[in-house]
């Protein structure tokens, strides 16, 4: 019988953050808030530590749904809107991804408004980064969900009038297990926030403040605005919804850090083939 | 409101030198590529030249040092969202031009000086101070060099940044 020897195990690989982006280069207008984003995901990936083929990040349609293409792990660019339904079911089929799902305001709010509740309500352990520049900037400058009702265009003459969504609050209200606002001009301190919410179980939330300097370009004095470090963390829903009553939209951090078990398919029944399953429904 | 925290070794002083390096150079390279995603084929070399710059300044704080791996990230923490040689994404155009990059990288290395003026001013270990003295006297050369540099080049006509065909507009 021959002898076998085990091989030693590979050292692991120390990555930085370049190793997390792909040689895509992003094709977004000089001074967008979204690079700041692509950057901050790269730096909280090399400080997780993940493997790159562990991870998938999913998106929907939109500017800020092309950051799949510009990182180096598995990456899903969906249907408008539908990116959360897409990484639920993933998450769901290989719990062992991480898996981040990113978008903007008007595929995220509007078009995927639904399946944000939802999302917040099921509790899948993935994350959601949302870039937030109150626009449709892909479509030439439309007014999104979070646009001021006073926000004057030539798209949207005196404004829609119409009352903005409130991220944070819905997220809330939901069942979102961690909830938190960053920054794009903050890159360093978004990284932070990326990584407590990829580690912490369940749905998370980030709302990014993600400026587009093409149609809403005073939006560039958002750096002056923003308060770093503002939202501290709790687990008590009631504090955190007392907070959000003297929300600005500009304080940053994280509000919400709860303790609800995130989602997982029930004992032997996620292991039971279709064909039982399927046998147990009155067709 | 962030403070920047107080090293209280030359090790953990040039931790943050070296830091501040890696984000510039990194951000220039990133800087690069995009100007180059916009056919803007001046200014995308100036700042990869800008990149290799400070990348080698990166590197020769790592050989000083003895260095072979990154040193942890948490032993540094800037006060500022960002490193002070880090030039903000916001503060581009895609028809910018070498003077306007040129500004930029002043603006960054005035930034550096100020950096390590307030170290060796701080209340640290003389040695520290003595270090900071040094890269802020470093970072004075490169504001000088700078100011060479932007001295050949020719400043903006008025109106640089009109375009007739835009590449977005919102009607």
């Amino acid at each position: 019988m021959n002898e076998v020897t085990a091989s030693p195990a590979p050292a692991p690989v120390m990555r930085g953050p370049n190793d997390y982006k792909s040689d895509v280069k992003p094709v977004w207008c000089p001074g967008c808030g979204d690079f700041g984003v692509v950057n901050a995901l790269a730096k909280a990936m090399a400080k997780l530590a993940l493997e790159p083929k562990d991870v998938a990040v999913v998106s929907g349609i939109g500017c800020s749904s092309r950051i799949p293409a510009y990182m180096a792990s598995y990456g899903f660019h969906g249907v408008h809107g539908r990116a959360l339904a897409a990484g639920t079911g993933l998450k769901i089929a290989r719990p062992d991804l991480t898996v981040i799902v990113t978008g903007g305001d008007g595929d995220g709010y509007s078009i995927g408004g639904n399946h944000f509740l939802h999302a917040c309500r099921r509790n899948v352990d993935m994350t959601y980064i949302v870039m937030d520049n109150r626009v449709y900037g892909m479509t030439k400058g439309q007014p999104s969900p979070t646009t001021e009702p006073d926000w004057d265009s030539k798209l949207s003459p005196e404004g829609t009038g119409l009352r903005e969504f409130q991220p944070l609050v819905i997220a809330l209200t939901s069942g979102a297990n961690f909830i938190a606002r960053g920054f794009t001009g903050d890159p360093n301190g978004l990284a932070d926030i990326i990584e407590q919410a990829v580690r912490h179980p369940g749905f998370s939330f980030v709302e990014v403040l993600s400026p587009c300097v093409t149609f809403r370009p005073e939006q560039k004095e958002w750096k002056k605005i923003v308060k770093a470090d503002a939202l501290k963390p709790t687990a008590d829903m009631t504090r955190a919804a007392r907070r959000m009553l003297r929300d600005t939209g500009f304080e940053l951090g994280v509000l919400y850090a709860g303790e609800r078990p995130p989602y997982a398919p029930r004992g032997p029944r996620a292991l039971r083939p279709a064909a039982d399953l399927e046998a147990r429904f009155a067709l | 409101m962030k403070k920047t925290k107080l090293p209280s070794t030359v090790e953990e002083f040039m931790a943050y030198a070296w830091a501040m390096e890696v984000e510039a150079a990194d951000r220039y390279a990133e800087l690069a590529d995009l100007m180059a995603t916009h056919h803007n084929r001046e200014v995308s070399e100036l700042f990869a030249k800008l990149s290799r710059i400070e990348g080698k300044h990166r590197d020769q704080i790592a050989a000083q040092m003895g260095w072979t791996r990154a040193p942890d990230t948490a032993v540094f923490r800037w006060a500022t969202p960002e490193g002070p040689e880090t030039t903000d994404y916001g503060d581009l155009h895609y028809l910018m031009q070498p003077w306007h990059a040129l500004k930029l990288a002043e603006h960054n290395e005035q930034r550096a000086v100020e950096f390590f003026d307030r170290f060796a001013a701080a209340r640290v270990p003389a040695d520290v101070q003595a270090a900071a003295r040094e890269m802020a006297g470093e970072e004075r050369e490169h504001v000088r060099l700078i100011g060479e540099w932007l001295a050949k080049v020719s400043p903006p006509e008025p109106g640089w940044d009109e375009d007739m065909d835009p590449p977005a507009i919102a009607d």
